[in-house]
């Protein structure tokens, strides 16, 4: 995937519209063409795009919305779908992938990202669509390293429990207790 | 559930992202290899993962390309 659609992946994750998507990602090529914030040879090109890109949705697009107030859906614990999805994939004799297929549709799936508050959704975002390391994503960011790592793993976990409750809506699911996953769990079968 | 696996899973998402150090990885390595259960739900997070990158990935518009270097273009105009 070319660069233009990477950014625009973001934009449109970011902005939840496709008009104001493409606002964005044309306000980022131009603040590159000037040369806002001073890219220098040898940094990574698309890391600093997308540092200009986070930089114009944050402070200029983000700051002329008023949106409502991002809910926050509290301590959810690791592996959190696994626990309620993974095993049951299982019984039910079928893989994970189609487990998986079959109980997320795209729509919700995006739906459940942009429901994200910005701190959860961009470094997620930068993280696990884009694949950038942890290093980037902080220098993107400009905060330290730590909180990307603690804004992503919060983040993921909201992101899970989110997805479950849309699967939960759809009444895909079976009434199960949420499993124990470990070997002490497999030695008591 | 046994101490290894509720270390490995507290861990699994520095682990899948590659920002372990060595012995920590090493170690998780090793567990993941004796350990089906664990396995299974690492494998899990992977191709939950691929879901989520794979339904945030947009095309870009051919009009957007347009437009870009139409914008481009008339800002080098003025330089």
């Amino acid at each position: 995937m070319g660069l233009m659609s990477s950014l625009y992946s973001a934009a449109v994750r970011m902005t939840r519209n496709p008009a104001d998507a493409e606002d964005l990602v044309q306000e980022t090529y131009l603040r590159a063409y000037r040369g806002y914030e001073g890219f220098e040879a040898g940094t990574n090109l698309k890391a600093w795009m997308y540092r200009i890109l986070t930089n114009a949705y944050l402070n200029d697009y983000r700051k002329k919305q008023r949106r409502p107030a991002e809910t926050h859906l509290g301590e959810v614990e690791d592996l959190y779908l696994y626990r309620r999805l993974g095993p049951a994939a299982g019984r039910l004799g079928r893989s994970v992938e189609d487990e998986l297929a079959g109980l997320f549709v795209d729509h919700e799936v995006k739906q459940a990202v942009e429901d994200l508050p910005d701190h959860y959704r961009i470094p997620i975002l930068l993280a696990d669509v884009e694949g950038f390391a942890y290093k980037e994503i902080a220098e993107i960011l400009d905060v330290p390293i730590g909180t990307v790592m603690s804004r992503l793993h919060r983040g993921r976990k909201q992101l899970q429990k989110q997805l479950y409750s849309f699967a939960e809506r759809r009444r895909l699911l079976p009434d199960e207790e949420p499993a124990v996953v470990g070997s002490e769990a497999a030695d008591e079968d | 559930m046994a101490n290894c696996c509720e270390d490995a899973q507290r861990d699994v998402h520095v682990y899948l992202d590659g920002e372990m150090a060595v012995e920590a990885r090493t170690v998780i390595a090793v567990h993941l290899d004796e350990c089906s259960c664990c396995c299974e739900a690492f494998d899990f997070e992977i191709r939950l993962r691929r879901v989520v990158a794979r339904c945030c990935r947009e095309e870009a518009p051919d009009t957007l390309r347009i437009r870009v270097v139409e914008a481009i273009s008339a800002r080098a105009e003025f330089r």
